[in-house]
């Protein structure tokens, strides 16, 4: 026993000097939980060098900002390190991942140290979210923060290679929600992704790179995730598509599709795949989506839907033919800069009828389209007029040829007179 | 018949102050030599009446051309678009300088062929000669006044070949481009050039190369010299001249129809930033020159390719106006055929520089 | 002469007429379109690279209108502070032509709802970029926009 005790107090002594010398080594090597780690499998190396980049590295937290621990004993004794008394609480349970970020992340005093305007509900949020309820109710295969921000390299949101950049959010979310096997007892479908992929927002956001276009998130929620209810639908598209929201909440639809449980907007428009709008999805045509619902010839809908449809046809028509008349003109030479500029006016309020048909009204979309069939008809006059002098050039044309052989003409005879009379020349 | 005697009134009133009978002595007696090559006769007449349409047209455009970086491209298009039979008198202006350019050759080559330099007119072939350089002056110049991108990357690239050369290089380049670079300096200059001073010496050249030929009447090929009997000449009055102005009818016709079915282009706004079009290259006139630079390997033993190309186009042109003097035998009546040969190579070489300048 | 008198003077007659009459002609042709030419046009002046946006009286501050600038749309703001301001209308989110709000004091889209700062620069919505900014200057009475030279 004795012994035992001497062996103590002689390891006790050894390891304080150790740590001791320790310290006057690099600030890297200061860490052990970093210096020992690294000496430990593949696995363990990655996770270290990842934890370079990591943001919270770069703040000055290391391993034991969140695992606990202490991180200044040095290599000697391991599980001195790891000691829970000194609040090591090694790799959380994936249940307790959202408590344990938020730990730090959901207090308000000492997030503010790093950075004031980060928000600290994010926890909070996420109990609301449909991923915190099923992980509540006991759920092990629901994303909690590190499947989306991972766990050692986890970088600001700005950062270009952060899985949740704008630009990289529909991939993450697609890393579970895209997997047939992982989302299997789920009752939801797993071809978001896929949809969105075609679908104008995500080409725009995949293919184009412009941060412009909604990803998952900006509908759906960061961290309370939850998709919109029904009659919430226009809220959260007319975010960006206010007018269209304006116009079909005051339209005869907001109601109805209410009363009939039809969800806004992604009745015509899809959810994820939403498409590029055309002008098909009007009218009474085969695309149409006012055809979903009002088949019968007879009715008031039917007839109004009809008629929009001419109207914008009718519209683009005139533009056409302005359009084709002036790049004659141009091609000619002949300036059109001003004709261009009001068919630009008579362009916008095509765009603008697109945008009235959410009203559903017939005499709004009449109106802009007398408005707009003006403005094109007032370019056809000018590229009529262009051509006109296009015509009138070569009949000046014709006419000085005209007078130019005439004269030729006539000056070749007196060449043969005064020729003949001069005798001289042959 | 009113008119007649109304117009013999009118001279007579002149003559007696004035003496016309002398200038209309000299042109009933102005004749013309008749034979196989009479025709190149009329290539002088066609020439100066371009040149006339040139100074009309030229006229009426610098009375809405702005001479100004900023605002000289709007002003041609307002004369094209605004302005009325303005499409007109630009295109007909732009397709003139390009003609007038063709018949010059075609009448410096043919008076070389015919060897009518020799005494004693070599001072008309020496100011001929002049008039033909002041020419290839009025076309770089004008080429930039309206501003668009080809003239202002042509103009870069002209200017700085004329940088090149060894010694006044430097001088040359920024007295054309009125600075280091060319900018708005540049254009007020070439306009300066283009409507006051080239007009100037060219109108005093021009006045000097015509009286000579008046006063010296027209030359006749030396093969023909000893034809047996000798055709008879055509009075110039009324008779040449009524072909001269037949020619000049046509002439008109084509350049009215070229301009109304093949309007010159305006192109774009020249940008000084914009990098330059790809495959530019200057109008065909200088085309022959710069397809040669451009041939020229960059370094002949320890020379420059291009100064080397610079060089050789300078004494080739130097020597242009030296060939009377150099060409004795033509004074005694025997034709050079080493000459012969050079000025078909010459030509030979200018035709197939073109042409490789166009295609390529 | 070997011609039968009667017929060489009409024949010579005819064809002095022909010359006569279509010289006249030509020259007919000629001058006229010269005259034509020198009567200058309505616009007497070139404009394509700077307009007329508009009169100081028809501006109060915190206004705008839109204009023709080429064969595009630019808008003329006065701020609220009195300056004046002028960028191209054409939005950089899908081309609709953007208006001035006075009461946001911003320039605004109706297309998609993107919001403007009265520098151009664009602070909410979709548009990914600003606004093409034009100089301005008042000449007298009139207010005058030209491209902003690089």
């Amino acid at each position: 026993m004795k012994l035992k005790k001497m062996n103590f107090f002689v390891g006790l002594g050894l390891i304080i000097f150790l740590t001791l010398y320790l310290n006057l080594k690099s600030v890297w090597s200061k860490d052990t939980c970093i210096e020992c780690h690294l000496l430990l499998d593949e696995k363990n190396v990655a996770i270290v060098e990842n934890f370079k980049k990591d943001i919270h590295f770069l703040r000055g937290i290391s391993c034991n900002g969140c695992h606990g621990g202490d991180a200044s004993l040095g290599m000697d004794d391991p599980f001195a390190s790891m000691d829970s008394q000194k609040g090591f609480v090694g790799t959380p349970d994936h249940f307790k991942i959202p408590a344990f970020c938020g730990k730090c992340h959901s207090d308000i005093e000492y997030m503010r140290k790093f950075n004031p305007k980060l928000r600290v509900d994010q926890h909070q949020l996420y109990k609301t979210s449909m991923h915190g309820k099923l992980l509540a109710g006991g759920d092990k295969n629901v994303a909690t923060c590190i499947s989306c921000h991972g766990s050692h390299g986890i970088l600001p949101i700005s950062d270009p290679n952060s899985p949740v950049f704008d630009l990289n959010v529909p991939k993450t979310c697609a890393k579970c929600h895209a997997d047939a096997s992982h989302m299997k007892n789920y009752k939801i479908p797993t071809d978001q992704f896929e949809k969105y992929s075609q679908s104008v927002h995500g080409m725009i956001l995949l293919k184009n790179r412009d941060r412009s276009a909604p990803a998952c998130n900006d509908c759906h929620g960061n961290h309370g995730a939850i998709p919109p209810g029904l009659g919430d639908i226009a809220s959260a598209c007319g975010e960006c598509h206010s007018s269209n929201r304006e116009l079909f909440n005051e339209s005869p639809h907001k109601q109805i599709f209410k009363e009939a449980g039809l969800p806004e907007c992604v009745t015509c428009h899809d959810h994820h795949l939403v498409a590029k709008t055309s002008d098909e999805m009007l009218g009474v045509g085969e695309k149409s989506v006012c055809m979903q619902c009002h088949t019968e010839p007879e009715s008031e809908p039917y007839k109004v839907a009809f008629q929009i449809k001419a109207n914008l046809d009718s519209l683009k028509n005139s533009i056409r033919q302005a359009q084709l008349l002036i790049e004659k003109a141009e091609k000619a030479g002949i300036d059109v800069g001003k004709a261009k500029f009001e068919l630009n006016l008579a362009k916008d309020d095509v765009i603008k009828i697109q945008s009235l048909i959410h009203s559903v009204s017939l005499a709004k979309v009449t109106e802009v389209t007398q408005e707009g069939i003006s403005k094109a008809t007032f370019v056809k006059q000018s590229g009529q007029r262009a051509l006109m002098d296009l015509k009138m050039r070569r009949i000046g044309l014709g006419g000085s040829a005209v007078i130019i052989l005439i004269l030729a003409f006539g000056l070749y005879l007196k060449i043969r007179e005064v020729d003949a009379r001069s005798k001289r020349v042959k | 018949m009113k008119t007649a005697i109304k117009l013999q009134k009118i001279y007579q009133w002149l003559d007696e102050r004035v003496d016309l009978k002398k200038f209309q002595d000299l042109a009933a007696h102005k004749t013309v030599p008749q034979h196989k090559h009479t025709i190149w006769y009329y290539l002088g007449g066609m020439t100066l009446f371009l040149f006339v349409v040139q100074v009309v047209t030229g006229i009426l455009l610098l009375l809405y051309y702005r001479p100004s970086a900023e605002q000289a491209f709007e002003s041609v298009q307002f004369i094209m678009t605004e302005v009325t039979f303005g499409w007109l008198v630009r295109s007909i202006h732009s397709w003139s300088a390009n003609l007038m350019i063709f018949t010059l050759f075609l009448h410096m080559f043919s008076v070389f062929f015919m060897k009518a330099y020799r005494k004693p007119r070599e001072l008309t072939w020496v100011s001929g000669v002049f008039l033909f350089f002041l020419a290839l002056g009025f076309g770089f110049s004008g080429y930039l006044l309206p501003w668009n991108q080809l003239a202002y990357s042509a103009t870069k690239v002209g200017t700085e070949i004329a940088g090149a050369v060894p010694l006044v290089g430097d001088f040359i380049l920024k007295f054309l481009r009125g600075g280091t670079e060319v900018s708005g300096a540049t254009l007020t200059r070439f306009y300066g050039f283009h409507v006051a001073v080239l007009p100037m010496i060219a109108t005093a050249v021009l006045l000097l190369h015509l009286f000579l030929v008046q006063k010296q009447g027209m030359s006749r090929p030396l093969e023909l010299k000893s034809a047996n009997p000798a055709p008879a000449d055509i009075p110039f009055f009324p008779n040449f001249f009524l072909r001269d102005v037949l020619g000049w009818t046509l002439a008109l016709g084509v350049l009215v129809a070229l301009a109304s079915i093949f309007p010159w282009e305006l192109g774009e706004k020249a940008d000084p930033l914009a990098p330059a079009p790809a495959g530019i290259k200057p109008e065909w006139y200088f085309l022959f020159m710069f397809q040669t630079l451009k041939f020229l390997p960059a370094k002949i033993l320890f020379f420059e390719g291009e100064i080397l190309g610079i060089l050789f186009f300078t004494v080739l042109f130097g020597i242009l106006i030296f060939v009377p003097f150099l060409d004795k035998k033509a004074n005694l009546g025997i034709s050079s055929r080493p000459l012969l040969v050079v000025g078909w190579c010459i030509v030979a070489f200018i035709i197939l520089m073109t042409l490789w300048g166009v295609l390529l | 002469m070997e011609e039968k008198a009667p017929k060489t003077i009409s024949r010579r007659g005819f064809i002095n007429y022909l010359v006569s009459a279509g010289g006249v002609a030509l020259w007919g042709a000629i001058i006229y379109p010269m005259l034509r030419y020198l009567i200058p046009p309505e616009v007497p002046e070139a404009t394509a690279s700077s307009v007329v946006a508009g009169n100081l009286d028809e501006l109060p501050p915190n206004s705008g209108k839109i204009f023709r600038f080429g064969d595009k749309a630019g808008i003329l703001i006065r701020t609220p502070t009195g300056e004046f301001k002028a960028f191209s209308a054409t939005c950089t989110h899908l081309s609709c032509t953007v208006q001035y709000r006075s009461d946001a004091s911003h320039i605004w889209c109706a297309c998609h709802n993107g919001h403007y700062d009265l520098n151009g620069k664009n602070i909410s919505g979709p548009p990914p970029r600003p606004l093409e900014e034009y100089s301005v200057f008042v000449k007298g009475n009139e207010i005058v926009v030209s491209k902003k030279l690089v």
